[in-house]
């Protein structure tokens, strides 16, 4: 993989720690940079950048339907679900959408051929362009449970056009966030010095292990609790990459959804130098 | 939306579509002054509401939901079927003519590698997906959990929650199962939010929180939930609190409180402590406030 296209992803255990505010301030100093907004439940970055906005489509996941015609109501598509997505009544087979992961499994053991596989839309990936940064971020549609296909066509979308990629995670470590990480060059953990941060931190630290992705961690609102995050980095040997101290002003611009690079520039250094030590821990120097 | 008959416990969710905004902070605050309540703690990927209530565990229990698939490589004859396959990308093969490899993280469970293998080299296990608590608070009783990283059932694991928090409240003869949901909009959120009266939406004045927000309680009405709002730091943009208190009132949802940026939030943490107990805060009465509105609505 050259340098300059890495992929950096920004993750972290708990909500609202700043993993947006460091993903879309990060790419405004980052120069050519496709930002990947995968947080795909609550999609904020195109917020703070005026983008505008290109192609959008539909992204689908297969979904079984039944030709009753052929159906014999034998129940080996049942049988075969292992989510219980399947249920029979009376003859019919009848099949939940919230619980099909659309495996293929009953497609492929319907002895009759009566099942066949549509296309189910489960969100939008929409794309478009902030001064040098490219946006891709997909949005799930309400009540929709299925994150993870979606995440994956948010990263598929800009797999391989040569620039460095930022990948806005979602929180946690579940499906969603291990998707959003998965295969990227480098993963940005972001955290508060709080009980809450550093319980949610672990959690985050053991998936990018678990993913074997290389990872460093950014201490936001550095000042508000105790020494526990820098403590914590020391105790684990983790690489920490910056602290950024609590700012009612730079809280004041996110909340008008301002980037701060642009709003308080002493940020621009800020965020500059965060993105060089990233990249050059990414690459290993 | 649920069923209940005159005995059973009435249930309330705070939830939040952004994370960080405060959810489990108020959450503490009306643990401490919800009287006969069992407490869930559903927010199972980053379980924190434990911090504050400092829970004693009486009972454990590992969690398993779903399958894992296992392959033995003495009886695979490396035919690639698997490989091709498997939808979710969980099986390659680093070598060619050499067994492949399963991404236990990347595994949905579905089995389809196993119904197709033609040597029956793959088996199904059910999958760890983590623990599952039954504690005692200072507050009463309390359900939580610990989600195995890459959790796919996280779903599962918050019915899991939920229904053991329910089945105590009943034993117990408890008026309330106070929820802490989860953040988001996806599958955990959804878990959480099944079979409750009311859901109490914790939201702050930001431009991003505004957005989540509207999305958050267009999901509460896809569910048919009763729903108030809290604005939480809500000095941080008093236009935006503006903002969200006209839109609120336009789909006639209640806001019952507005709580300001403070740092003894973040002390009465530290300090393992609720704001109710911390210090004899003056926050401490606008939270008895918010508990004597959201109780109005729990028991119209």
């Amino acid at each position: 993989m050259k340098n300059d296209s890495l992929a950096i992803s920004i993750a972290s255990g708990k909500g609202g720690t700043g993993k947006t505010t460091l993903a879309v301030n990060l790419a405004a100093v980052a120069g050519e940079v496709t930002l990947l907004d995968c947080d795909v439940e609550e999609p904020n970055d195109h917020l703070f950048l005026d983008v505008e906005w290109g192609e959008s489509r539909e992204s689908c996941v297969p979904f079984p339907r039944v030709d009753t015609n052929l159906c014999t109501g034998c129940g080996e598509c049942r049988r075969v679900c292992r989510f219980n997505a399947v249920v029979v009544l009376g003859k019919q087979p009848l099949i939940y959408p919230e619980l099909c992961h659309g495996c293929g499994a009953c497609f492929i053991a319907c002895p009759e051929k009566a099942i066949t596989e549509v296309d189910r839309a489960v969100g939008i990936v929409e794309r478009g362009t902030f001064r040098e940064i490219e946006l891709v971020h997909g949005r799930l549609n309400i009540g929709e449970v299925k994150g993870p296909p979606l995440i994956e066509a948010v990263k598929d979308a800009a797999a391989h056009n040569g620039r460095a990629a930022i990948i806005d995670a979602p929180p946690g470590a579940g499906c969603p966030a291990v998707e959003a990480v998965r295969n990227t060059d480098y993963c940005v953990l972001v955290t508060e010095p709080t009980p809450f941060g550093i319980h949610d931190l672990e959690v985050a630290v053991e998936m990018a292990r678990q993913l074997g992705v290389k990872h460093g961690v950014v201490i936001n609102r550095s000042d508000i609790g105790d020494d526990r995050a820098v403590r914590f980095c020391e105790e684990r040997g983790i690489t920490l990459l910056g602290q950024i101290p609590f700012d009612r002003e730079a809280a004041e611009a996110y909340s008008r959804g301002e980037l701060l690079v642009d709003a308080l520039p002493k940020y621009r250094e800020t965020f500059g130098e965060l993105w060089q030590s990233i990249i050059k821990e990414a690459r290993g120097a | 939306m649920a069923e209940h008959n005159k005995r059973s416990p009435r249930r309330l969710t705070v939830i939040s579509g952004k994370g960080g905004t405060g959810k489990t902070t108020l959450t503490g605050g009306l643990a401490a002054l919800a009287q006969n309540a069992v407490l869930a703690d559903c927010d199972v990927d980053a379980a924190n509401l434990h911090l504050l209530l400092a829970p004693e565990i009486n009972k454990r229990e590992r969690f398993f939901a779903g399958y894992k698939a296992v392959l033995n490589p003495q009886v695979c004859t490396a035919c690639g079927k698997c490989v091709e396959m498997c939808r979710f990308h969980a099986i390659s093969m680093p070598r060619e003519n050499a067994p492949p490899v399963i991404d236990a993280l990347a595994c949905e469970g579905c089995g389809v590698c196993h119904d197709i293998c033609p040597v029956g080299a793959i088996t199904l296990k059910d999958a760890d997906c983590g623990e599952l608590y039954e504690s005692e608070t200072r507050f009463g009783p309390m359900v939580h959990a610990e989600l195995g990283v890459g959790g796919e059932m996280s779903g599962k694991l918050v019915t899991a929650v939920r229904n053991r928090a329910d089945e105590i409240a009943q034993e117990n003869g408890a008026e309330l199962v106070l929820i802490d949901g989860s953040p988001g909009l996806g599958c955990p959120v959804i878990a959480s939010l099944t079979g409750v009266d009311v859901a109490l939406v914790v939201a702050e004045p930001s431009v991003s929180g505004f957005h989540d927000l509207g999305r958050v309680l267009d999901l509460c009405k896809h569910f048919g939930i009763d729903t108030t709002v809290v604005v939480n730091k809500c000095d941080i943009n008093p236009d935006v609190t503006a903002q969200i208190k006209s839109s609120c009132s336009a789909s006639r949802v209640e806001v019952s409180g507005e709580i300001p940026f403070d740092n003894d939030f973040t002390k009465a943490m530290l300090a393992g402590k609720t704001i109710i107990e911390y210090n004899n805060s003056p926050l401490a009465d606008l939270f008895r406030e918010i508990w004597m509105r959201v109780k109005d609505l729990l028991t119209a």
